[in-house]
């Protein structure tokens, strides 16, 4: 056990991809760090630990990006996605920095390695960890050793005592105990609060309880409630999440990547009534199905069926569980606890109205249907051939957008205007800043990265003066 | 390959890892799974001996245990390729042997060593055992002539048939024929994979080999082990040669071929496996199939003496301990050639096998050139 009497330059909050880009900045900038992670080790590294890759600037190809993605493009996909939800001057730097960011990363042992196969519409923008995010974490927490920053697991931060918006002390609990830590400077990269279902019930209702949550289940966002409630500015809406559609038999917690389901586009969605809500090819899944999410949470008991036959088994990634089967649709309706009168009365209307045309899975192929409401725009083509196939969705929830607001040396904003003394962050805490809504793949560990070495930076600058 | 719980386990885990393919870049493995959806025990026996166990993935995946999805990939697929050995083992009957297969391997090197000393002592004066024998044939008059060759020649003819013929068994249980070994690009691709244990490098910067860290160590210790065998290898053959056909019997001098080869493959195998054994003593056991250690290890130990006794032999050889240390050095190598059949040293065949199909499934027969029915009807 760490004495605790002591007093460290640099205390980090959190054991992610930020926490450990701070802690580390900070150690090398010649700092005592002390890390603290609430998960145990083996699931050390908050939901960087399913993360894959990063989004990166280039000028011209690396070792693992091909050709080049300059800020102007990275910024217009931000925009896109974003709404205009963000804030131009840090967007902008946090690109710019992700560029310098690689070589600071391989230097603490994180590889690369080329696009995942299924992939390549990223290999130009986002450059992959070899091994994946807890690879990346694994690499950093070695480094975090090899340098000296005392780390402590099971171990969260429960109170901040905030005085006019400097960091007196900061409660702990460490593996049960409470104990109080002294720093002359405090770094938050807690992440979101995306793991906590009561507090979601605030923007989503009973829904929430329904929602699985696709990452790290030590996201409680116990942090970023006591900041908020202690005159920290906010950003972002408080009532929203990204979720997409996930497959409903997934773990509650920590399911990760494999639960995702790529099949909506190639069948008919229906909610537990046996009805369909939405149109399941209006564009490519990449571009949809984060809206999925969304719908699939406003339907009753927040469940959906996604129905396919045996013409469309082999056109998506698959799954990790695999599909419920059956030889007739009725069939499969029991077996998913639909009432099989209504989905094949759903599927006949919808195999009725398809109009034949060529249909092809590779783009937006106009096979559509005609008079049908909600209508199915691309990939339309009658259900007809057993064996089908039937995959639950559920509204898999990623991470929430309200945070702690930030300048751009990621010190801490008070609600007054004032910056903090001696509170930084980094992370998904304070992502909302720039990524107000929607999603861009690898956007987050761009900001935790350049986030995180800047509150480190900042932090050690700090602890000196 | 028949379905066990191994099997079943190692395709769970493999369709938990296609969903994710994180670790694509570390090795063959996750290329090879990523060409499938489903996955036959066929395609479980070559994805099992296509992985070096370098553990790489255990350590990145997310969803290793205390994850409840459990996932322990270089552990499950162990497990399969142990039993692929007993599946494709030559006669069917001596498959048991990979059971205990730690103890069986000890008892034959024991076994070996013993019936050696005691063929000595029953077949020539024994008092040869103790007192120096200088000069031409002097190692023909501990251990007769006829009997090295009866022995060497009749256990390695023995292993060369049983090995092919497990070859063979993999081969046409993992969807292989006959005419692919035709193709000059993917034999080459797998003869530079095989020599260079290009697997073993986790992309690039080295395995797992104790524990998260990355090392080359493992990698490193077995080139010296098995570039030292292959050194060993030449010796004896020189030694043939020199014997049988210039007529020019050992002990030969230091400086020559057969000695120099010998004594350099003999320090290689040395060095490599007393680095693997202490490599597999202070490695993490989390990631690794228990049950297997002991097999492991008796290899490891065999062919650490089979090296150690013939070094001792070099050293010793003009003073009156050559007659025990020889039929000893013999007696392990008598043993070594009797198991590697049935010992962990059949993973040589296998892992090779599955390079090689796997190199042929990255280079796919051009559209055009595809193999007759009746090529396809041959190799049945």
């Amino acid at each position: 056990m760490p004495d605790f009497s002591r007093v460290w330059d640099v205390l980090v909050i959190g054991g992610g991809n930020a926490a450990l880009c701070a802690a580390i900045t900070a150690r090398l900038a010649g700092c005592s760090v002390l890390l603290i992670d609430s998960a145990p080790k083996p699931f050390r590294g908050g939901n960087s630990r399913h993360t894959r890759n990063m989004r990166t600037m280039h000028a011209e190809p690396t070792s693992v990006l091909t050709e080049a993605y300059l800020e102007d493009e990275y910024w217009d996909d931000l925009l896109r996605v974003t709404g205009g939800q963000t804030d131009e001057h840090l967007a902008r730097m946090t690109i710019r920095l992700t560029q310098d960011a690689l070589p600071f990363m391989e230097a603490c042992g994180v590889r690369f390695q080329p696009s995942l196969s299924g992939t390549l519409s990223l290999s130009r923008t986002n450059a992959f960890f070899l091994g994946g995010g807890k690879a990346l974490v694994n690499a950093y927490f070695a480094t975090a050793e090899r340098l000296g920053i005392d780390i402590l697991y099971d171990t969260g931060a429960v109170d901040l005592k905030l005085d006019d918006g400097f960091v007196r002390e900061v409660v702990i609990d460490h593996r049960g105990f409470p104990e109080t830590v002294r720093a002359k400077v405090v770094i938050a990269s807690s992440g979101g609060f995306q793991a906590n279902l009561e507090w979601l019930k605030d923007g989503w209702g009973e829904a929430a309880k329904n929602f699985i949550v696709r990452g790290t289940p030590y996201a409680q966002g116990v942090v970023l409630r006591n900041l908020l409630d202690q005159g920290v500015a906010s950003v972002g809406d408080p009532s929203q999440c990204h979720a997409v559609a996930i497959d409903g038999r997934a773990p509650k917690y920590d399911g990760g990547i494999v639960t995702r389901l790529d099949c909506v586009p190639f069948s008919v969605v229906v909610n537990k009534n046996g009805e369909r809500f939405y149109d399941e090819g209006e564009d490519v899944w990449p571009k949809r199905y984060a809206i999925w999410g969304r719908l699939v949470a406003q339907q009753p008991d927040q469940v959906a069926y996604s129905i396919i036959d045996a013409k469309s088994e082999t056109l998506f990634m698959p799954s990790v569980f695999p599909a419920i089967k059956a030889d007739t649709l009725g069939e499969l309706a029991v077996k998913l606890g639909l009432d099989p009168a209504a989905v094949e009365k759903t599927v006949a209307a919808f195999n009725a109205a398809c109009v034949p045309g060529e249909f092809n899975s590779n783009r937006l192929d106009g096979s559509r249907t005609e008079g049908l409401s909600p209508p199915k725009t691309h990939w339309a083509r009658p259900i007809t051939d057993p064996p089908f196939f039937g995959y639950p969705l559920r509204p898999g929830i990623t991470f929430t957008y309200l945070g702690v607001k930030v300048d751009e040396n990621a010190r801490v904003l008070m609600d007054n205007g004032k910056p903090s003394a001696n509170l930084f962050a980094s992370g998904e805490i304070m992502a909302g800043s720039i990524l107000g809504k929607g999603y861009l793949a690898g956007f987050g560990m761009a900001i935790g990265t350049v986030f995180g070495r800047i509150a480190g930076r900042e932090a050690a600058r700090n602890a000196r003066n | 390959m028949r379905e066990t719980e191994a099997t079943t386990d190692a395709r769970r885990a493999m369709e938990v890892c296609n969903a994710c393919r994180y670790c694509e870049g570390f090795c063959a493995v996750f290329p090879a799974m990523a060409m499938r959806r489903e996955f036959s025990t066929g395609d479980l026996s070559y994805i099992a001996n296509l992985c070096h166990n370098c553990k790489g993935c255990y350590y990145a995946c997310q969803y290793a245990p205390p994850h409840p999805f459990n996932i322990n990939v270089p552990q499950v697929l162990a497990q399969v390729r142990a039993e692929t050995y007993e599946e494709y083992a030559w006669p069917a009957p001596l498959a048991g042997l990979f059971k205990r297969n730690g103890t069986i391997v000890s008892l034959a090197t024991a076994a070996g060593i013993a019936l050696t000393l005691l063929l000595t002592m029953a077949l020539v004066d024994p008092s040869v055992l103790y007192q120096p024998q200088i000069g031409p044939g002097a190692f023909y008059r501990v251990i007769p002539w006829w009997l090295m060759v009866a022995l060497a020649g009749g256990t390695s003819l023995f292993a060369v048939l049983a090995l092919a013929i497990g070859f063979r068994n993999f081969w046409r249980d993992t969807g292989g024929r006959a005419d692919e070994f035709r193709r000059a690009k993917p034999l080459a691709v797998a003869l530079h994979d095989i020599f260079t244990l290009k697997n073993l490098g986790g992309g690039g910067g080295g395995c797992n080999d104790k524990d998260e860290g990355f090392s080359q160590l493992r990698r490193r210790f077995h080139h010296a082990m098995f570039y030292g065998f292959l050194l060993c290898f030449a010796s004896t053959t020189t030694a043939t040669f020199y014997d049988h056909i210039m007529g020019h019997p050992a002990p030969y001098p230091f400086w020559s071929l057969p000695v120099q080869l010998g004594t350099w493959g003999g320090v290689g195998m040395v060095v490599g496996t007393a680095g693997l054994i202490w490599v597999k003593i202070v490695s993490d056991p989390a990631p690794a199939a228990r049950n297997l250690l002991g097999a492991d290890y008796a290899l490891l130990v065999l062919l650490f003496l089979a090296a150690a006794t013939g070094l001792l032999l070099l050293a010793l050889r003009d003073t009156g301990a050559m007659g025990v240390l020889l039929a000893v050095h013999l007696g392990v190598i008598f043993a070594l050639f009797l198991v590697i059949p049935y010992s962990k040293m059949v993973h040589a065949v296998y892992r090779s096998a599955a390079l090689l199909r796997h190199a042929l499934e990255r280079h796919p027969t051009p559209p055009g050139n595809k193999p007759s029915d009746r090529a396809l009807g041959s190799a049945a």
